[in-house]
């Protein structure tokens, strides 16, 4: 738009800012924070609690005892994996809403081994378990990559619709062909054998060992690899990588699958660490929590590290304070909802700023 | 410049919020670490009145006021009151997903954090995982409500003789019913002891006063499913069922027969609450008197890890006033088949019975036993139809 134009110029409109440094962007996202904390804080007002004892119980009832801080570290888990996982797609600019799906299929992948393959030698098994869900998730990614490449369809409607497909391939196996013949009062699936299940380490079942080792695996991929090289340079413009002689359909191809794969893992890890079967509930959100995940760190590994901890904190302490102060459980997912929307409202900040209307524009934008 | 000092003194107030919590939750640790001593004749050591902590872990919300969760919870409140409990001796862990293990891990491991020394887990589908977590944490009682699984020791079983009321309530539907054809929600059908059951006593009580009638049997698969209960009750009306009994967790099926111009049999709370032109009556739990009992036995150190089977005479099975457009005979004949049940007399599945398969099943003047009465009813009396 210019200032020379005859239309009426909006009241308040949205332009893209220049690069902020870094920290500018942090000042940014600890001001939503604060403002969040302040939000969340007269709605618990409103409800006749004094917001400083509910956000001190949020804190603290994360790591109040032993057993607490192994519940926390536990609900990371799955955050962290499968946030690793869409982070790939993402930085290739592929809207993977699909880790949820893909969580789902890894773990009914992997299932399969718990279910039929018991008596297998534990290590063996779990391996397998661990390649199976891989392959699920990967497949669960490759399809719509596929269609994709072939035809351009829109992943971000392809990969969300398949989420309910894989949701509901659990419900079919949970009511028919898996069915546990034991439990006549209640459809479900077989508890897991003890071998086919992740042992534990300090605690908590060895799904957060597998996760910090993808931590690192990814890291060093995105950041020291040449593969993770064109996924940066695809996610920047497919023309330059096509003309830079690079294979785009084939590199996107391979990318979906490792980001449907880590995803499947995450599927594994819940369903032998925690579930101890293959349950509808599986992966309850966390495929969605995800890509929150994702983007709050930037994309970058070491931000999702601390972002998917800081996730963690918030969903143990907000269950705490249901039970704690007797809040519904409606009122905190409010809250958590008032977090995140101050939170992701920050992010949008640091991209993006409103420029009120003038009678002439200045050019050149930020001037802080 | 600004910036810096603001991310700063930010940094800083976010600091000192952490501080606050901790410094807050120091005492609460060591209050549940304070375990209780002093020698008993139970498995555990008796724990002071205002030491215990109760744990509860509902499907849903008892804020819906009717139903599955509401009659567990009123249970709770009643048993706080016998017991005088203070509110936070009380840990709920509310709308606990029984298709997320993880999820009912992560409530029971809190109650265990909170220093629970008893949790009552109230829905079958907790089962697998309380057995698990009971075995992990060999000095937390867990306490399931319906299922079959126990240890003996720190994870049993509680349910109660609702087949008696059902019975009851079988009376009322059977003196009622103009059609003949009287419609039952069930969860499960006769693959489960609990609800086939269930059905039969039901069945029983219809043809104790009106022997012309069916009972048709409509199963949900599931014990939580308000979409799939209201629409196995209007499945059922539209067949021509004009009094819809149920065995599931929502008031859907009495709504729906309310909506339609029938009548019905409501669960677990006093359901003419939701439906009072349907609900004739209602086939009621008073879960206090079992959750008083329980946690009376751990205050006093006397819990010894054996289930529970609780029925009418310990009040804990009940069937609610019955409605004033009952049938004239309904309220004697009830009565009358209540004094036999209470005095011994008449227990339900007495005497030789026969199934719609054409098969018998017990013996002339014996009684079928508690263990098959839980666990041994495969079968459907001859006046059901499975649809």
């Amino acid at each position: 738009m210019s200032d020379h134009t005859t239309h009426k110029e909006p009241l308040l409109r949205v332009s893209k800012r220049r690069e902020l440094t870094k920290r500018q962007a942090f000042g940014v996202k600890m001001i939503s924070l604060l403002l969040a904390l302040i939000a969340g804080g007269i709605f618990l007002a409103v409800l006749g609690f004094n917001p400083f004892v509910i956000y001190g119980t949020i804190v603290s009832g994360a790591f109040r005892s032993k057993l607490a801080v192994q519940g926390t570290v536990k609900l990371m888990i799955p955050l962290l994996i499968s946030a690793l996982g869409v982070t790939l797609a993402y930085k290739m600019q592929f809207w993977n809403i699909g880790a949820e799906g893909q969580i789902i299929m890894g773990a009914v992948f992997a299932s399969y081994f718990a279910l039929f393959h018991s008596n297998w030698p534990r290590p063996v098994l779990l391996i397998v378990m661990l390649l199976a869900a891989m392959i699920g998730g990967g497949i669960w990614g490759l399809i719509p990559a596929f269609f994709k490449n072939k035809w351009n369809t829109n992943e971000t409607l392809f990969t969300l619709m398949l989420n309910y497909i894989a949701l509901h391939i659990i419900s079919f196996l949970r009511d028919g062909p898996w069915r546990d013949p034991a439990n006549p009062g209640f459809a479900k699936i077989a508890t897991f054998e003890e071998n086919a299940t992740l042992p534990k380490l300090f605690g908590v079942h060895i799904g957060w060992l597998i996760a910090l080792i993808l931590f690192v695996l990814v890291y060093i991929y995105l950041k020291y690899t040449k593969q993770g090289y064109e996924i940066s340079v695809i996610g920047g413009s497919k023309a330059t990588a096509n003309y830079a002689g690079m294979h785009v359909k084939k590199i996107i191809i391979r990318t979906i699958f490792l980001s449907g794969a880590i995803c499947g893992i995450a599927g594994f890890s819940n369903a032998a660490g925690s579930d101890l079967t293959l349950a509808t509930g599986v992966a309850g959100g966390v495929g969605f929590t995800a890509i929150i995940v994702a983007w709050l760190a930037d994309l970058e590994p070491l931000g999702i590290l601390v972002v998917s901890f800081l996730f963690a904190v918030l969903d143990k302490g907000s269950s705490v304070i249901q039970s704690a102060y007797g809040l519904s459980t409606d009122c905190s997912d409010v809250l958590e909802g008032i977090i995140l929307f101050f939170v992701i409202a920050g992010g949008f900040f640091v991209r993006y700023r409103f420029v009120p209307r003038k009678r002439k524009e200045e050019k050149g934008g930020e001037n802080a | 410049m600004k910036k810096k000092i603001l991310s700063m003194v930010l940094a800083v107030a976010l600091v000192a919020t952490l501080f606050a919590g901790c410094g807050g939750t120091a005492t609460t640790g060591a209050a549940a670490d304070a375990g209780a001593q002093s020698a008993s004749t139970g498995l555990f050591p008796a724990v002071p009145k205002d030491q215990i902590k109760v744990g509860v872990i509902h499907i849903t919300d008892p804020a819906e006021g009717s139903g599955y969760t509401y009659t567990h919870d009123l249970g709770i409140q009643g048993m706080q009151k016998n017991l005088g409990l203070a509110d936070n001796q009380i840990i709920r862990k509310n709308n606990t997903n029984d298709g997320d293990p993880t999820a009912i891990e992560n409530a029971i491991l809190e109650c265990i954090e909170e220093g629970c020394q008893i949790i009552f887990a109230t829905s079958y589908g907790y089962m697998d995982t309380c057995e698990k977590i009971a075995n992990e944490y060999p000095d937390v009682i867990i306490s399931h409500g319906t299922g079959y699984k126990s240890n003996g020791k720190n994870f049993n079983n509680y349910f109660g003789r609702i087949y008696q009321a059902r019975y009851l309530s079988g009376i009322a539907a059977g003196l009622k019913t103009e059609s003949n054809k009287i419609g039952y929600v069930s969860a499960f059908g006769k693959t489960l002891s609990e609800t086939g059951g269930g059905i039969d006593a039901f069945a029983m009580g219809v043809e104790s006063v009106n022997p012309d009638a069916t009972v048709y049997v409509k199963v949900t698969n599931s014990w939580f499913d308000p979409e799939g209960e209201a629409q196995a009750a209007q499945a059922l009306i539209s067949d021509g069922c004009d009094v819809i009994a149920q065995h599931c967790d929502t008031p859907n099926p009495q709504l729906a027969a309310e909506e339609a111009g029938v009548y019905g049999v409501g669960y677990n709370s006093d359901m003419s609450k939701d439906a009072p032109k349907a609900v004739l009556c209602s086939v009621m739990w008073d879960w206090s008197a079992y959750y008083t009992w329980a946690v009376e036995q751990v205050i006093n150190g006397t819990w010894t890890g054996e289930n529970y089977y609780g029925g009418m005479t310990e009040g804990l099975v009940k069937l609610s006033d019955l409605a004033d457009f009952n049938d004239p005979e309904a309220a004697a004949k009830i009565e009358e088949a209540k004094k036999k049940m209470l005095d011994g007399s008449f227990n339900v599945f007495d005497g030789v019975i026969e199934t719609n398969e054409g098969t018998t099943v017990g013996t002339e003047g014996g009684t079928l036993d508690d263990a098959t009465i839980q666990g041994g009813i495969d079968w459907y009396y001859r006046n059901v139809v499975e649809k």
